[in-house]
């Protein structure tokens, strides 16, 4: 039933969609034709990422150890990952920030991951809105 | 890129304004409901920095 609904709404089911506003945050509401929503997402993600930038944020590389090591890295790596377009291409452009004492650094780190947590409510919504449990 | 310097309070505040945004956005059904439930989210953030910024002030000694 639910596939059924969801591939009249989005051409492909919900997965392309999702996978859009992973990896550019705001565009899987665009695909489905919300784009306030998605421009409201889009802007957010993006200033939370860029603040936590500007705050000289530093990025998580997935490391394992005991299982707070485990959590906090893996977790934090995940978190950066889900900012999509953002993350990838910080990384690819060199951006590198070791971690470092201080308030401003540990609130952008904190910005970096929120901006992915905060995309992956928006993927939830896309993903709501694809199989038509919401408008 | 040029580098910002935030006070906690003001980190504090977009944090708190970005994120009540998006919580607006994807948990209601009319715009609306959708800015009612980001000024609710922004109002208990508020209250929270508050209260939790008082309580580790105190309990500092």
């Amino acid at each position: 039933m639910a596939d059924k609904i969801s591939s009249e709404t989005a051409p492909g089911g919900w997965a392309p969609a999702v996978l859009l506003a992973w990896f550019v945050p705001g565009a899987g509401h665009l695909l489905l034709k919300r784009p306030g929503r998605g421009g409201l997402i889009a802007a957010c993600v993006a200033a939370m990422f860029l603040l936590g930038l500007m705050m000289r944020g530093a990025l998580f590389s997935p490391q394992t150890g005991d299982l707070l090591t485990t959590v906090i890295y893996v977790g934090g790596f995940l978190g950066n990952v889900m900012s999509g377009i953002l993350y990838f291409l910080t990384v690819w452009l060199g951006y590198s920030q070791p971690d470092m004492a201080g308030h401003v650094h540990d609130y952008g780190t904190k910005f970096l991951v929120a901006a992915g947590l905060l995309n992956i409510l928006g993927m939830v919504d896309v993903y709501e809105i694809a199989t038509r449990q919401k408008e | 890129m040029p580098k910002v310097n935030l006070s906690h309070f003001e980190a504090s505040l977009l944090f708190a304004l970005f994120t009540s945004i998006v919580l607006g956005v994807v948990t209601k059904r009319t715009d609306r409901e959708r800015v009612r439930y980001a000024a609710y989210c922004f109002a208990w953030f508020i209250g929270a920095i508050f209260g939790l910024s008082w309580l580790m002030f105190l309990g500092h000694g």
